[in-house]
């Protein structure tokens, strides 16, 4: 059973470093683990909850936003932007922060089409980023339900 | 009364925080940075709600809302409606509240912004994403700020100190005199 735990800790380790490694998470994610302790161990799920909440409405506040095909509003698709990058940014969402400077960009050039590719983006991004941590979750139920303990990764 | 009594009253009382963000995800991480710092925290989504809570929205029934004395607002800068800045001055303004310090925090870092809000009197500007090492310095410097206001109330000479010397002056002016008549 220890070996299975073992082989269950690295598989763990492994694919925290490769999120890390591929920019889906950064260093906030890291503080945002430092600040879950026994006391709250649903802390950093209760966090992501909220953002991948958070995506799905401003997604479709700039979704609705831009099919107003002739009259878009571009500084209410910005503000959704600037929304959307500030919770990313707190969740340590990489990639998702980065496409909304991108997204910020077009918005105050007002490119229509520009805009449109990248708010399909974002829309995979999170929904990516959605998936693999939940896939982290579930490493780290194993992990518990083998009888073992979450391991800390180090990520440097 | 010893004048010892006067720094000990509330130096080791949590500080209430009442942190103001607009964003969901930003309450719920500065609320736990504040607590793991041993802070009690009222969190709003609004400016408005803010000045609601301390009763400072104009309605004068409403400000049996909050419970607890607040000793620090935390808030970001970019919010729909009444934004960190116009809170500060609000704040700033008002005579009930202008003492509390006022921390703004921002995920831009804009030079002349920061200087209008430290201008304003905003204690000190926070660059997004906040952490804990941000919370835990703001921390000590709210506590050694009320410190430094306790240790300047207890090095007053307390009224009862200055009867008693101008008492004591009066009976050696009162021995002087009678020593001179006794003289003459």
């Amino acid at each position: 059973m220890d070996a299975h735990v073992a082989q269950l800790q690295m598989q763990y380790r492994n694919y925290i470093l490769s999120l890390y490694q591929q920019g889906f998470l950064d260093d906030q994610f890291t503080e945002l683990k430092s600040l879950q302790d026994d006391g709250t161990p649903d802390f950093v799920a209760e966090v992501l909850s909220l953002f991948f909440d958070d995506c799905v409405k401003l997604v479709g506040n700039m979704a609705r936003a831009l099919d107003q095909t002739g009259t878009v509003d571009f500084s209410q698709v910005g503000a959704n932007v600037h929304q959307l990058k500030g919770s990313s940014s707190s969740v340590g969402a990489k990639r998702v922060k980065g496409l909304c400077i991108n997204f910020k960009e077009l918005c105050e050039a007002k490119n229509y089409e520009g805009c449109v590719r990248c708010l399909q983006q974002v829309d995979i991004e999170y929904k990516t980023l959605k998936a693999k941590l939940q896939d982290m979750f579930n490493l780290e139920k194993q992990i518990v339900q083998a009888g073992g303990i979450v391991p800390q990764v180090d990520i440097n | 009364m010893a004048l010892g009594d006067l720094s000990s009253s509330s130096s080791t009382s949590e500080l209430h925080v009442l942190a103001v963000d607009d964003s969901i995800v930003d309450r719920k991480v500065i609320e736990r940075l504040l607590r793991i710092s041993a802070c009690k925290v009222t969190t709003v989504e609004s400016g408005t709600r803010a000045l609601q809570y301390l009763g400072l929205d104009g309605d004068k029934g409403s400000s049996g809302l909050k419970d607890l004395k607040v000793n620090l607002i935390v808030t970001d800068y970019s919010m729909p409606g009444l934004t960190g800045y116009e809170l500060l001055k609000k704040i700033k303004e008002s005579s009930a509240f202008r003492e509390i310090p006022v921390v703004i925090m921002s995920s831009e870092n804009i030079q002349p912004r920061i200087e209008q809000c430290m201008t304003e009197g905003a204690e000190d500007f926070l660059l997004k994403p906040v952490k804990l090492a941000d919370v835990k310095r703001l921390k000590e410097l709210i506590m050694r700020g009320g410190e430094a206001e306790q240790e300047k109330t207890s090095n007053l000479i307390s009224p009862k100190r200055i009867l008693q010397n101008n008492i004591f002056f009066f009976i050696i002016f009162f021995i002087i005199t009678i020593t001179i008549i006794f003289i003459v």
